[in-house]
């Protein structure tokens, strides 16, 4: 039975999205974003900073990869982007590389690679 | 909760040497002989691995103490060609029975030639099994981000002694 899920999470990744968390007003404006994506200008609005402000918080979680962003129009909206999915990800392309070359094996009739 | 997440998709594109139909076959009724032995939820060993033949049929595991475990369900069964699977295994490999955190392995068979076949596989809305629940419960709860941090926090830690 497999339990360890994620092994490719890196330590380093972690430590940095907890730095960034422990600022209040960055937290609050991630827990924000976890609620759905929002514009800059939308969480300028909503919490008591400045707009530059906003911008230099949404920086250091992105540079934390808490969150990603993209532009629409002339807007640039923020979501959240957990560590967790690039780890999910990650390890399920190495899983089904692994699964798929001994599909590949029991269909060409090969001798199968040792269990895995 | 899920839109809010970004689509993430593994992709795999494959060539085998054998007609469509077999790769069909070896994929579906012959999953059991090539799946991983490792890779399965129950507390027994695997007895054998099963996909249904056919649509609406279920994905899932025969332990060697008669234990049944599911994994998913067939949503399409066209043989040779293609068939869908709902994936309700999450992260831990553990079975979520919710459809809305399910993820799915569409798998497609295109012949190249009598004996040989090229294998478009695809496992989408991955994102669909992590991290909404936690988002949602805040981060400050043991099942928010917090917790998961530590979670990932405490593996990597592990990973890396």
């Amino acid at each position: 039975m497999v339990r360890l899920c994620l092994p490719l999470v890196n330590a380093n990744q972690v430590s940095t999205a907890f730095g960034a968390l422990s600022d209040p007003t960055r937290r609050a404006i991630f827990e924000r974003l976890a609620g759905g994506p929002s514009a800059v200008g939308d969480l300028a609005r909503d919490f008591p900073v400045s707009r530059p402000a906003v911008s230099q918080h949404l920086k250091v979680l992105k540079d934390a990869g808490l969150v990603t962003d993209r532009a629409l129009g002339t807007r640039r909206i923020y979501q959240v982007h957990p560590p967790a999915l690039d780890a999910l990800r990650s390890y399920l392309d190495s899983f089904w590389t692994t699964a798929l070359d001994r599909f590949t094996s029991a269909a060409e009739g090969r001798p199968r690679t040792p269990h895995a | 909760m899920p839109d809010t997440l970004p689509a993430l998709t593994v992709r795999k594109s494959l060539t085998v040497e054998a007609s469509c139909a077999h790769a069909f076959d070896v994929f579906t009724t012959g999953f059991d002989s090539w799946w991983p032995r490792a890779h399965h939820i129950g507390k027994a060993d695997l007895l054998a691995a099963v996909i249904e033949p056919k649509a609406g049929g279920r994905w899932f595991e025969k332990g060697v103490d008669g234990s049944e475990c599911e994994w998913g369900t067939v949503l399409v069964y066209e043989p040779p060609s293609r068939v869908v699977l709902s994936w309700h295994l999450n992260g831990a490999w553990e079975y979520d029975p919710d459809p809305s955190h399910a993820s799915e392995v569409d798998v497609q068979f295109i012949p190249d030639g009598p004996f040989r076949t090229r294998v478009e596989f695809e496992h989408r809305h991955i994102e669909r099994s992590v991290g909404a629940e936690q988002l949602r419960a805040g981060v400050d709860s043991p099942q928010g981000w917090t917790g998961l941090l530590q979670l990932f926090a405490a593996r990597a830690n592990e990973s890396a002694a």
